[in-house]
């Protein structure tokens, strides 16, 4: 009767049959990483649902599960989809406001939770979200005194007695389910407007994991750190679903301190991380690399040309000659392994990214040293299955094509619409917003804009808001040129205009660490950041890199046009204080469009030299203003190509 | 909220019978009186505070406590025994632990091997057994780690466990300072200016593990600290000392309000 795994708590009642004693989730506690079998697994998921039972927790009912990367945190996943019900894993360091507004619109009653701190804040939402009443804890600690609260192995003797009160109770909620009920609810992280929960079916995420898992031929024996947020929609795939369905095993880090330690520890086989992890990671063997001696800096900078050369192209199967696969051997024996073993990455099978754009030479540093590391784009209404990349076709500037089961194409507005099982059901409560994001042909909008290559990769290139039109027609993605600006050093900021106009200007921020420097190593006196930005040099530096971004855009098809054509470096370092970027650093276009007109009138009226007054903010509060004569240059534009030879 | 004030108030039956008493303890180095006549009782799972102005007399008052100096008069009971003075070791295996204003760690060695060196008391095996690794040592030292995998996770230092103590910031070495007297399970803990030289983020993390401390192991807790206004959150009653007197005793608002220890503090005429 249960036999089609079509559900997460049958597949667990597979593991636990056909896999009794793999293990499937590790913890690492008072020092030793203590494991649950899939058998144990499947027990104290039982006890745990049997438990809610008891206390009244009944099919559709929804769990907000709240805390670190526990083990009883996703037993009570799957104890809550046993039942029927729906887990809505949050954020766990969200604001309070936050916090109340989700425990309300997803009409919370039950709630388990890690320790004292998250009980303390549904404690205080408890005020505002009336129908909240249950709340269940891991963590005793600090809780002695409180009233009224339940611990969650309490909660599975409670479970434990309901169950042998009431046998067959548990199968028969199991076998009551569908693939097609809802399995969980995440809710966007709310950037724009209140968050908005995202409803998953059964049958959405087991596509979504199976055809992952497929894809990169993971099995039972894979092993994943589990430490990203449990609400992010990429750690519910890459932790949760995938282990359910491939039977591979998760490890939760003692801390979020000890990760690092943990990894190496563990030395998992499948890895995911936001491009932000891998930056703190590089950086920080790079600052360990520069208090090195003499000797050990020669030879890491030895080795990491040689990988730099080849390394790539060694782990994607391409040709590449003999004396540098001898050195390349030579290196690895040296560095890249020694590196790999200290980052925990020894074991990678397969690592991925997503969720912003990964800098060219952080992710060929990461592939250069042997480590599978690839691209993939989703969203949480997706699965975050959209695109992955295929081993050996990994192209930086491309997400992969669309991966196993996902139909995607273009609108002609730009935007990338995906069509697959592994869409949302619905936005909870909010037909409106899934009638705008779904349309009738089934096609989800993900508000993204992208290109299809020659490859039939696809390539993200700005939010489809943001893209406009050039005069000519051709498309303009201010995000995509800026963001390649930025990945030089010397450019800390740039801002691209050219919707509705004939070409692409840009200005320029540069990065006073590094020009700077730059400036020093060439004996430039300056006196500032506004006299560094005017040196006809610097001029001369900030041409050379938007010319090289010029030469790249000119191979990619639909983006000849978006070369930049006339640039200035402002006389201001943008400020979030001024309005000019928002507090999490991203431009504000049209804030800057508005405030330096005359400039951009400027830039498309052929002028070389324009004079501006700014209003400033200073750090201690005071305003003033700036005045500057500021220097406009063209920079070089190449003929359009269809493709460079390949 | 912050993590200085309790979120629960103190069970009225939390704190028992007096635990330790110091009778008109008079101490002194040559002719310098450093403790004249000071007499007070701490009770079982209370916060106790001591205060005062500089050379008051309070790591002094300790240093009586747990043996280091021998008083010239006056008697001390703990746990129902009386005695003219204290010694450092009749101390500790009777009970009382202590962290030091100016940490005592072995700079050199691991988090865990300092943790483990408060456990020295508690070992029964001997010093051959352990170096040669024989069965009991060996199962002896299990179980010891296993505490101080307890205190370790108690005190949110995981990730430092391997890590020299020279190596790390200062507020964390208090935390191993705490961990390592911690380990001994001691029925009085005395903490000398346990927040001294910390920032407001380090202050409120050791207060929380204060009074966590006393709550989870019921640990009766003396304390010296200047800073008043974590005297005055996380103490359930406060001595003062001035000049080696005390003059002042009862529940934190009955010392604000006391005319002696403003005078004291804010240097009035005596």
């Amino acid at each position: 009767m249960t036999s089609a795994l079509d559900t997460f708590p049958r597949l667990l009642l597979r593991n636990a049959a056909e896999r009794g004693d793999h293990p499937a989730v590790r913890e690492k506690d008072l020092g030793i990483w203590q494991t649950w079998t899939w058998r144990q697994v499947a027990d104290e998921v039982r006890a745990l649902a049997c438990g809610l039972a008891a206390q009244g927790f009944r099919r559709g009912m929804h769990l907000a599960i709240i805390g670190d990367n526990r083990p009883r945190l996703y037993f009570a996943m799957a104890a809550a989809q046993a039942l029927g019900g729906v887990p809505v894993p949050m954020y766990q360091d969200a604001p309070a406001g936050e916090f109340s507004y989700v425990l309300n619109d997803a009409e919370i009653a039950y709630a388990v939770v890690e320790d004292q701190e998250q009980v303390d804040k549904l404690l205080d939402a408890k005020a505002k979200v009336s129908t909240l009443a249950y709340i269940y804890f891991d963590d005793p600690r600090g809780l002695r005194n409180y009233e009224g609260l339940v611990s969650i192995s309490k909660l599975q003797a409670l479970g434990r007695e309901y169950d042998a009160a009431h046998s067959g109770f548990f199968d028969a909620e199991i076998a009551a389910g569908r693939p097609d009920d809802v399995c969980v609810m995440l809710y966007t992280s709310g950037t724009t407007g209140k968050p908005k929960g995202v409803c998953h079916t059964h049958q959405a995420f087991i596509v979504a994991g199976g055809g992952a898992a497929e894809f990169d031929g993971l099995t039972a024996s894979d092993s994943m750190l589990s430490y990203l947020p449990m609400a992010w929609v990429g750690d519910h795939l890459f932790s949760y679903v995938q282990s359910m369905i491939t039977g591979f095993t998760i490890n939760c880090p003692e801390s979020g301190d000890t990760v690092l330690t943990d990894m190496r520890e563990i030395g998992p086989t499948y890895y995911f991380a936001p491009p932000r992890i891998f930056e703190n990671l590089l950086t920080q063997v790079t600052i360990r690399m520069e208090d090195a001696s003499a000797v050990k800096r020669w030879l890491y900078a030895t080795c990491m040309r040689v990988a730099k050369r080849c390394g790539a192209e060694i782990l994607e199967g391409k040709r590449v000659s003999f004396a540098d696969r001898v050195r390349y051997a030579l290196g690895d024996l040296l560095v890249y392994g020694p590196l790999r073993n200290m980052l925990g990455m020894s074991r990678i099978r397969v690592a991925y990214t997503a969720g912003a754009a990964i800098g060219p030479d952080l992710f060929r540093f990461y592939r250069s040293i042997g480590i599978n590391l690839k691209q993939l784009y989703g969203l949480t209404e997706t699965c975050a299955y959209g695109c992955l990349q295929p081993n050996g076709a990994v192209h930086l500037e491309s997400v992969g094509p669309p991966a196993p089961g996902v139909e995607l194409k273009i609108a002609d507005s730009g935007e990338v619409l995906l069509r697959g099982a592994m869409l949302l059901k619905e936005y909870y409560k909010r037909p409106d917003a899934t009638a705008e994001s779904i349309d009738p042909d089934g096609w989800f909008h993900t508000g993204d804009a992208g290109l299809i290559d020659a490859r039939g990769h696809v390539k993200i290139i700005d939010r489809a808001r943001d893209v406009g039109k050039l005069a000519t027609g051709a498309i303009f993605a201010p995000n995509y040129i800026e963001n390649k600006l930025k990945f030089f050093p010397h450019i800390r900021e740039a801002v691209a205009f050219g919707a509705g106009r004939d070409y692409v200007c840009a200005f320029v921020n540069i990065d006073m660490g590094s020009v700077g420097n730059w400036a020093e190593r060439r004996g430039i006196p300056y006196a500032g950041y506004g006299d560094l930005a005017a040196k006809p040099e610097v001029y001369e530096l900030v041409r050379g890199c938007i010319e090289q971004a010029n030469a790249d855009l000119a191979t990619e098809p639909g983006l000849a046009h978006s070369q930049v054509r006339r640039f200035l470096i402002l006389h201001k370092e943008l400020d979030p204080d001024d309005d000019e970027l928002t507090r999490t650093r991203k431009v504000r276009r049209g804030f800057i469009a508005d405030k330096y007109a005359s400039l951009v009138d400027a830039l498309y009226a052929g002028k070389t030299v324009q004079h501006v007054d700014t209003a400033v903010k200073f750090e201690d509060g005071r305003s003033g203003i700036v005045s500057a004569d500021l220097r406009i240059e063209d920079a070089k534009v190449l003929p359009t190509q269809t493709a460079r030879a390949a | 909220m912050s993590a200085a004030t309790r979120e629960t108030p103190p069970s009225p039956g939390r704190i028992g019978a007096v635990i330790l008493g110091v009778d008109h303890i008079s101490l002194r180095f040559g002719g310098v009186k450093a403790i004249s006549d000071v007499s007070f009782e701490v009770r079982e799972h209370e916060v106790l505070a001591i205060i005062g102005p500089n050379g008051a007399g309070k790591s002094s008052m300790l240093n009586v406590v747990n043996g280091v100096y021998h008083p010239q008069q006056g008697r001390i009971r703990f746990k129902g025994r009386e005695f003219p003075a204290m010694t450092p070791h009749r101390a500790a295996s009777m009970g009382i632990a202590r962290t030091f204003q100016n940490l005592a760690l072995f700079k050199g060695m691991t988090v865990l091997d300092n943790i483990m060196t408060g456990r020295n008391l508690r070992m029964t095996t001997g010093i051959l057994a352990q170096a040669l690794r024989v069965g009991p040592a060996e199962r002896e030292e299990i179980r010891h780690r296993e505490v101080v995998e307890h205190i370790v996770d108690f005190l949110e230092i995981q990730a430092h466990r391997k890590t020299p103590v020279r190596r790390l910031p200062y507020g964390l070495q208090k935390r191993v300072d705490l961990g390592r007297a911690l380990a001994s399970e001691p029925d009085v803990l005395l903490l000398d200016e346990p927040m001294a030289g910390m920032n407001v983020e380090e202050k409120q993390d050791m207060c929380r593990f204060v009074l966590d401390v006393n709550e989870q192991y019921g640990t009766t807790i003396v304390l010296i600290e200047h800073d008043m206004s974590v005297v005055m959150d996380i103490s359930d009653r406060v001595v003062v000392l001035d000049y080696g007197k005390k003059i002042g005793d009862g529940s934190p608002d009955d010392v604000r309000h006391n005319q002696a220890v403003i005078d004291a503090y804010l240097g009035a005429a005596r």
